[in-house]
């Protein structure tokens, strides 16, 4: 072939083209004139999973933080040895974060933190007792927890609630969904 | 005329030639040096472990020493290859143990490596001298047991990046008490807590360890013995864990660093604490290469340590160098020839660091031997890139990621075309270009022009249309990888360049708008190509013809289409097209 197709760029040919994603999303936010997008807004994806698949982004129920945006395959592109083992450090980074949010009775409002901070059962309840300013008292297999009026409490996969301590670590921070700080005898 | 050069020195000659393009040239000259040349050639490349057959590449070259393999694409480690693609070693390697019983040398990346085949490898190559796996899998410090148990004549073992299933430390106990040769050790993917009896006595024997790369679990206070035993070392790689602080520990840790008056590279230095890196400022000057991507060492300590490192031609570093710690690194590393600048958080959403397009602009104008780039940050303009390429017209790799997907620049909220427009005209001799932020079809059209050495390309997100994709195919005459994923890219310029893509190693394209038809038909069209479709989904055949594919490899080759395929990728080869759908 000789010479290069021409394209008229002028033709809205958007309304052509196949793409992923569903219908009346927009993967490209290229605009000329408009301000640049705002970090807040939850971006439309061009998702690497199937094209049925609807944004999983946009999530309005969460009243912290901004939604974070859903994480693309691949994207920003770092080795996934380098993602992991630098996840692995307590370091700076918060990288993709395990944050659950943790509630104390009595207190006006909720936190959250990042079980993958924490290494053990005794940082990790050294943090909630800075976090919140109390107390928790001594455990044991057989009594929970003795000398203070708090009790830590997650919520599990099965969304039972469960004494923090009773399951080693790793199996705690791959099945808490939620903590909770008890006060009182129940 | 029956004067004929005679053999012998013609292989003489010959000997002295090794890069594999001068020896692909020689043997074109004519078939009696064909002839003389295969029998002589030692080293073997092979791009793309598909491409050719172990039995062709055994049949051409019948003395071989030293094999290199690469397996999967590229974008593999972008987690976008599917696990099970490919990439098997065995079948290599057990060709190798029968044709090459001398075989000395394997250097393989991205490969997948059972334990069966490291078995062969150290009971069938008698002198069998380096191994080096990058990035590769599949295999466990079982498999390495055996090879340290029986290479006796091991030099090197190298396991960068590589997946290894840690089954137990107690591997390097396997190397017998007589072994001496090791040069080179690279055990920095190994997560168990390995021997350091069994290290340090390996260490202590052997005379001429060159390079030690430790993984992080290497405790602080083991260190100084390690390197009192090795002063010859010329490259260190260890974590700098340590509990708590102990006076003598920093004292014993400097005098054991002062000590390798020849360490010239360094990295790892993983939960270094700051207070420890003093330890290393009497060895800076004499640093070429430092690799701090893995330590979390804030901006000041790091300008610290940066500046004395006034022979520095590599470096490697988080994005907390900000700003500041590159101009302090633009002032004092005057022969710096490689920069990456990985981000310490990938996924955040506000910048955590202060680091901009100044930095790299900073030591584009500072250190005049530079040209290999490895950026990401948050932010570019366009006038920065233009600076950048007139700065550095010598910029061979150039490879900028802009974390946040379609960002303009950020000064006049145009797309960065112009910018990354100026890099491929300035900078003639550039071999490798990644892009990142918003582009349209421009930015190839000055790529398609410019870009005559641009040998390999990776795009993201990027074009509006065909137009983009054909000016890259039709104009970048050197091109030997592309790989393209989100972009959109369909059928038009992919049929029209069908020729272009034999000249190239590979194209890989994933999320963009190909067809599962114009798959079909390149197969059926360009019978020494594998067009090799991905589709996890399901079945392509289940879709209507005009569906785009999930993923596309194509690759030429000449050895047909492979054999070991997983169940989700389909070769579509001379007869697909004429399936009905």
């Amino acid at each position: 072939m000789e010479k290069p197709v021409v394209y008229d760029n002028g033709l809205n040919l958007e309304a052509t083209e196949l793409r992923l994603g569903l219908p009346g999303t927009n993967e490209h936010e290229k605009q000329s004139s408009t301000s640049v997008r705002s970090k807040k807004r939850a971006s439309p994806e061009m998702a690497e999973e199937t094209r049925s698949k609807s944004s999983s982004c946009i999530s309005d129920a969460d009243d912290d933080a901004p939604p974070p945006k859903a994480q693309v395959v691949g994207w920003p592109p770092v080795r996934s040895y380098r993602k992991n083992s630098f996840q692995q450090r307590k370091g700076e980074a918060e990288g993709a974060g395990m944050y659950v949010k943790v509630s104390m009775d009595g207190a006006p409002y909720l936190r959250k933190i990042d079980l993958k901070v924490y290494k053990s059962y005794p940082e990790l309840l050294n943090a909630l007792e800075n976090m919140f300013k109390f107390r928790i008292g001594e455990y044991s297999e057989r009594e929970g927890y003795n000398g203070s009026d708090y009790t830590p409490a997650y919520e599990d996969k099965d969304g039972d609630w469960m004494l923090v301590g009773d399951v080693p670590w790793e199996m705690f921070i791959s099945s808490c969904k939620r903590l909770r700080i008890m006060k009182g005898s129940e | 005329m029956g004067y004929s050069f005679p053999e012998e020195v013609l292989e003489h000659v010959l000997s002295f030639i090794d890069s594999d393009s001068d020896r692909n040239s020689v043997s074109l000259v004519c078939k009696s040096w064909h002839d003389i040349e295969r029998w002589c050639r030692r080293r073997l490349f092979v791009g793309n472990c598909y491409a050719v057959s172990p039995a062709i590449a055994i049949r051409r070259f019948p003395e071989l020493r030293s094999v290199s393999l690469k397996g999967k694409p590229h974008f593999a480690d972008f987690n976008l290859v599917p696990h099970e693609w490919g990439g098997y070693a065995y079948p290599w390697i057990a060709a190798f143990a029968k044709a090459y019983p001398w075989l000395e040398e394997l250097r393989l990346k991205r490969m997948v490596v059972s334990d069966e085949a490291l078995e062969l490898i150290a009971k069938k190559f008698k002198n069998f001298r380096v191994l080096v796996m990058y990035s590769c899998e599949g295999f466990s410090t079982d498999g390495l047991a055996t090879i340290a148990a029986n290479c006796r004549n091991l030099k090197e073992l190298d396991l960068s990046e590589s997946e290894v299933d840690d089954v137990s430390g107690n591997w390097l106990s396997q190397f017998p008490d007589s072994y001496t040769s090791l040069e080179s050790l690279n055990i920095t993917s190994l997560s168990s807590e390995i021997r350091f009896s069994a290290l340090e006595r390996l260490v202590g024997r052997c005379p001429n360890l060159k390079t030690l790369k430790l993984s992080h679990s290497v405790p602080l206070d083991l260190l100084p013995n390690l390197l009192q035993k090795a002063p010859q070392l010329v490259e260190l790689g260890s974590g700098l864990h340590t509990k708590e602080v102990h006076p003598d520990l920093y004292s014993k840790l400097a005098g054991a660093f002062s000590g390798c008056k020849g360490l010239k590279r360094l990295c790892g230095l993983q939960d270094v604490v700051p207070s420890y890196l003093p330890t290393l400022y009497p060895i800076c000057v004499g640093l070429t290469s430092l690799n701090l991507s893995d330590a979390p060492i804030q901006c000041p300590e790091l300008i610290k340590l940066v500046s004395q490192c006034q022979n520095l031609q590599r470096l490697w570093v988080l994005d907390y160098i900000e700003d500041t710690g590159l101009n302090a690194l633009a002032e004092s590393c005057k022969d710096l020839r490689e920069l990456r600048v990985f981000p310490s958080d990938p996924f955040g959403q506000e910048p955590n660091v202060s680091l901009t397009e100044q930095g790299l602009v900073s030591v584009s104008a500072g250190c005049p031997k530079l040209h290999s780039v490895l950026y990401f940050c948050r932010r570019m303009s366009n006038v920065a890139l233009s600076t950048i390429a007139r700065n550095r017209p010598n910029l061979t790799h150039f490879r900028l990621c802009i974390i946040e997907r379609f960002r303009p620049d950020y000064i006049t909220l145009e797309p960065l075309d112009v910018g990354f427009g100026a890099i491929v005209e300035h900078c003639k001799d550039l071999k490798r270009l990644s892009l990142s932020g918003l582009l349209t079809d421009r930015v190839f059209e000055y790529i398609g022009s410019h870009g005559k050495k641009l040998e390999m390309l990776s795009l993201a997100f990027a074009g509006d249309s065909d137009l983009g994709l054909h000016h890259v195919l039709s104009g970048c005459k050197s091109l030997r990888k592309l790989e393209i994923r989100d972009c959109p890219f369909g059928d038009k310029a992919l049929l029209a360049n069908a020729a272009k893509l034999e000249t190239m190693r590979s194209l890989w394209m994933s999320a963009c708008q190909v067809s599962y038809r114009a798959c079909k038909l390149l197969g059926q069209k360009m019978p020494r190509l594998n067009v090799e479709v991905i589709a996890e989904q399901g079945h392509p055949d289940s879709s209507p013809d005009e569906y785009p594919v999930e993923k596309l490899y194509i690759y030429r080759t000449v050895s047909g289409p492979r054999s070991d395929m997983p169940s989700f990728v389909w070769t579509m080869d001379k007869n697909s097209a004429l399936s009905s759908s």
